[in-house]
């Protein structure tokens, strides 16, 4: 639990879970805070831990220790000594809402409403009008099965935002939706959370979704949060090859030695005096040009490519030694292959440097 | 959705989409299964004296029989339906290995031949059992009364509910369950307002299938409660005494058949209609 005491603790209100879980060899270990109000974007790899991490805030998932607070409240406090599912006042609204399918739209909302013993008539009133703000006000007679991916989303959104809970979490509610559809439901997500200022967790792969949603942005990977700051900040400066990714960016971790940075056959100037040892080069793939003839000197070098990817924009090109990608318009990806050499270049002032 | 939509383009992929890909040899064996099951009791209403039909189903002792039958099979459906319930909930929600052992041995009960049930049940409630003893000393006796048809029909139909609910809760899973204590429901009222309703299919089934059973129920009974008329003789005991006694025609027990099949039938329909209202 070192990781406990390293960060300053917060006030009451808001979220402050502190756990550990462990799983055969897989370990979570981490803590996870959010301020009253506040949207943070939880974000790593598949098998990271985000969904036994929200599983566990919402009472679902066992710890072996650890606490939760919610709004200076402990929800659990030990593993023995837990806050069930129903009294926690937390809704986990995942990529499938979970709509009740025996229930109308209008019921499924109503229904965390009835449960707090609203009478059926102001029960019904206050789901209709949930269902108007996430525009859904005519389709309140609709079975689940009648209702579209996006619309089911927006009924789910609505019946756990109708319960006016303490806090919601969401995990990839955005993911099987498609495009213009997530568009829509990402628009709505971040008006509702923002109106009704409910202290939310977002679970993404998608960096579109920590950007529109979320204030704070938090990285976990392997079990353990290795990067966590405001949502453009750590964009901007990934400490991990997987938040590099995320945010679309080459960072290639190398070696300063006497004016110079060094990773593989990669050599850049780095005068910057405040660099030591091993730093990251961070750039955008974009940034790399392909040159017709060997490497001259610095920002220059000799790479082999590895595989080449098809995109929307062109050709992404991904490159060993050091592991950098390229992109390319389709046009220059021409006569590209996988296993054949080529001359790459970046210019220096596309590069920023990151302590490693 | 797209399921909708593509239904409604023409007739003819409507009619693929529904049928899928059966062979079509397989009808051959399908009829011969559903000859089966029908021709024998076609053979049965062929059998029937009309002439003396209204007579032999308002005898007192049919009417007797056929209530005894409604009423045992009645409570017994009742007693499956507040035991098993909880039964197939603890199974469904069970590890695989545990819910293994606990369905086989519910299974139990339906490879038995049933006399072997009423037999293993005089056993348990006879006198010289300590249970048997212990109710005795209260003043209960349990063989041969009203109590032990219900009981040996319970014996013979629950498994029917329990299997036919488990399954059905264990494919619905908990994921519906999960999302409505989050909204804040306990746990009584997600078993009334989420799992039981999502389970209905399942439930309508198991009660269907385990009031057929009860009320068509013989070997167990026979042997564990006797075949005393009105006090234990219910139809199937009431068919087989008319079919074995000594003088009596065998159209007293076609039409006591006949009865039991028209009974049987009507309260089919009945849930049928009832199970057209409950959702999916």
């Amino acid at each position: 639990m070192s990781t406990v005491d390293a960060v300053t603790p917060r006030d009451s209100a808001g979220l402050d879970a502190s756990v550990v879980v462990r799983r055969g060899g897989f370990v979570l270990d981490a803590r996870l805070q959010a301020a009253a109000g506040e949207v943070v974007a939880l974000m790593g790899p598949s098998g990271a831990g985000k969904s036994t991490l929200l599983g566990v805030l919402a009472g679902l998932t066992g710890f072996d220790e650890g606490a939760v607070r919610l709004h200076g409240r402990t929800l659990d406090d030990g593993p023995g000594r837990r806050t069930p599912p129903s009294a926690r006042g937390v809704v986990l609204l995942g990529q499938d809402p979970r709509l009740f399918p025996h229930l109308t739209a209008l019921e499924n909302v109503a229904f965390g409403l009835r449960v707090r013993g609203a009478s059926k008539a102001a029960a019904d009133e206050g789901a209709a009008a949930w269902l108007r703000r996430v525009g859904l006000h005519d389709h309140g007679g609709r079975r689940p099965a009648k209702l579209s991916g996006g619309q089911q989303q927006r009924v789910g959104l609505a019946r756990a935002l109708a319960t006016a809970p303490a806090a919601i979490l969401l995990d990839e509610p955005l993911t099987s939706l498609d495009t213009e559809i997530a568009g829509d439901v990402r628009a709505l997500l971040h008006r509702q959370l923002a109106e009704t200022r409910t202290t939310a967790i977002v679970a993404t792969h998608d960096a579109v979704d920590a950007v529109a949603l979320a204030s704070r942005l938090v990285v976990l990977e392997d079990g353990r949060i290795t990067q966590s700051g405001p949502v453009r900040d750590v964009l901007a400066a990934p400490s991990t090859r997987f938040a590099a990714a995320v945010a679309g960016l080459n960072r290639v971790v190398g070696r300063v030695d006497a004016g110079h940075w060094r990773a593989g056959g990669l050599v850049l100037a780095a005068s910057t005096s405040h660099l030591t040892g091993g730093s990251a080069a961070v750039f955008q793939p974009g940034d790399v040009r392909i040159v017709d003839r060997p490497p001259t000197g610095p920002g220059e070098w000799e790479a082999r490519i590895v595989r080449l990817e098809q995109t929307p924009a062109g050709v992404r090109v991904r490159t060993a030694d050091p592991d950098v990608a390229v992109d390319l318009p389709a046009s220059r990806a021409a006569g590209l292959e996988p296993g054949s050499a080529l001359t790459l270049a970046i210019d220096p002032g596309a590069v920023r440097f990151l302590a490693a | 959705m797209t399921g909708v939509s593509a239904r409604s383009v023409t007739g003819v992929s409507a009619r693929s989409e529904r049928t899928g890909f059966v062979p079509r040899v397989l009808i051959v064996p399908a009829v011969l299964g559903l000859a089966l099951l029908i021709l024998p009791l076609g053979a049965l209403v062929l059998r029937v004296e009309w002439s003396t039909l209204w007579s032999d189903v308002t005898s007192p002792q049919a009417l007797a029989a056929l209530g005894l039958s409604l009423l045992t099979g009645a409570i017994a459906t009742v007693v499956c339906v507040v035991l098993g319930v909880p039964l197939a909930l603890f199974i469904a929600r069970s590890g695989d290995r545990a819910a293994g052992a606990l369905r086989a041995l519910v299974t139990v009960p339906l490879v038995l031949p049933p006399m072997v049930g009423g037999v293993a049940m005089l056993f348990l409630f006879g006198r010289t059992s300590w249970l048997g003893g212990a109710l005795a000393e209260w003043g209960i006796r349990i063989p041969f009364t009203t109590t032990a048809v219900v009981l040996a029909q319970t014996f013979v139909a629950l498994p029917f509910l329990v299997l036919a609910l488990e399954g059905s809760l264990r494919a619905t899973g908990t994921g519906y369950e999960q999302a409505a204590a989050g909204l804040g429901a306990g746990r009584w009222t997600i078993l009334a307002r989420v799992t039981l309703p999502l389970a209905a299919p399942g439930l309508v089934a198991g009660i269907v299938l385990c009031f057929a059973r009860a009320i068509g129920e013989f070997g167990a009974t026979a042997l564990f409660a006797g075949n005393a008329p009105g006090v234990t003789q219910t139809m199937p005991l009431a068919i087989y005494t008319a079919f074995n006694g000594a003088g009596v025609s065998q159209g007293t027990a076609v039409a006591l058949s006949l009865l039991l099949l028209v009974t049987a039938v009507g309260v089919l329909l009945l849930v049928r209609a009832w199970r057209v209202e409950t959702p999916r």
